[in-house]
């Protein structure tokens, strides 16, 4: 079993627009699933991650229903990472960047999201083994 | 010295600027730095053999560890006996692994 | 002796008319007025900030003005002033058809060959 680590990631992007967001929660999950503490101080479009009004539909395209769809709901993917980190002795810390969600309108979030800013990102930084920042592009 | 991981997630056809990263893994082995850089998402298409893969085989022959995410090589269809000389595949932990030996991490 | 974190910004202009600022020129002005201890390198585009005279303002839509366009080499400025190192890439200065006079003062020039030694003096690098 790894030593318990406590990592900080910066996210920019919004969900369903690029690769990125992807790629950052397998990261999540996997310090999630070592049982390792993760902050995430999301910024600019990355604070509609946790937005709890997003909601799956079906695809003509592929023949599916809404069901049979599945579509991925981003919150719904890092409520189970907040499980899993629990599960295995750790916790997702979220801070959205307060601005960011009021500009963007996208208040309704998972119940473990709470408002932040800058000094928080800088705060967690030095408390933590390590930060990774994800930029957008 | 320090280890540094490059996270290299765009890739040449597309991005002029990931010659950025090849320099500046370059330069960190030179100056005695333990180097690695990751290919994620569409960063792995120059591991497939082609003249766009010359300066990641270049960076490998001067000692920096050079990965692809095994993922995102799988979901491009890039199958290990088409990956450049120099490249290796690897699971994406090896990112968090960096992370928690306290390896300067950065992402391009 | 505390983190000390060089902030790399690389994209330029995207969303600063939204935004009315460029996003990481603002983060590390807020971190820095918080007591971090952050600097700034430019390169890429990002270069461009650092350009005399820019010019932003004017945009109307429908009946609505933008009231407080970006002021970028202002916010730049006002990092400097902060006391943040903020380091602009030579040769990305140079490709882009600038000379050292058509850029503010205050901005400390770095060669892309030597960004690897600058590494060194930071603990966390955050490529923005």
């Amino acid at each position: 079993m790894s030593d318990k680590k406590t990592i900080t990631f910066a996210l920019m992007d919004p969900p369903y627009e690029n690769a990125r967001c992807t790629t950052a929660l397998r990261l999540i999950n996997i310090a999630a699933q070592r049982g390792y503490d993760v902050n995430v101080f999301a910024y600019e479009g990355a604070v509609g991650l946790p937005f709890t009004k997003q909601s799956p539909h079906p695809n003509a395209v592929h023949g599916h229903d809404v069901d049979e769809e599945d579509h991925p709901l981003p919150h719904e993917w890092i409520d189970a990472i907040a499980k899993l980190a629990n599960a295995n002795g750790g916790k997702l810390d979220w801070i959205n960047c307060g601005l960011c969600v009021d500009e963007r309108g996208v208040h309704e979030a998972l119940d473990f999201v709470r408002r932040g800013s800058p000094a928080d990102l800088w705060k967690w930084a030095e408390a933590s083994d390590n930060t990774l920042v994800i930029p957008t592009k | 010295m320090a280890s540094y991981l490059l996270i290299e997630s765009r890739d040449p056809f597309e991005s002029n600027d990931v010659t950025s990263v090849y320099e500046l893994a370059t330069g960190l082995i030179q100056e005695g730095n333990e180097v690695t850089v990751f290919l994620v998402q569409n960063g792995v298409l120059p591991a497939r053999r082609s003249a766009k893969s010359q300066p990641l085989t270049g960076l490998a022959d001067i000692g920096v560890e050079v990965l692809a995410d095994d993922f995102s090589l799988r979901e491009r269809g890039i199958k290990p006996e088409r990956l450049a000389d120099g490249i290796g595949a690897s699971a994406l932990d090896t990112v968090i692994d960096h992370l928690a030996n306290g390896s300067k991490v950065i992402w391009h | 002796m505390g983190l000390k974190v060089l902030s790399i910004v690389e994209s330029a202009y995207r969303a600063t008319i939204e935004e009315q600022d460029d996003t990481i020129l603002w983060t590390s002005t807020a971190l820095k007025g918080a007591g971090a201890d952050v600097d700034v390198l430019l390169r890429g585009n990002a270069v461009n900030y650092g350009v005399k005279g820019q010019d932003a303002s004017g945009l109307q839509f429908g009946a609505k003005k933008q009231t407080q366009p970006p002021q970028l080499e202002d916010d730049l400025q006002r990092l400097i002033d902060l006391g943040a190192k903020v380091y602009v890439t030579t040769d990305d200065v140079a490709e882009r058809g600038l000379e050292r006079t058509d850029l503010i003062g205050g901005l400390e020039p770095i060669s892309r060959s030597s960004i690897a030694k600058l590494c060194a003096d930071y603990d966390q690098i955050w490529h923005w």
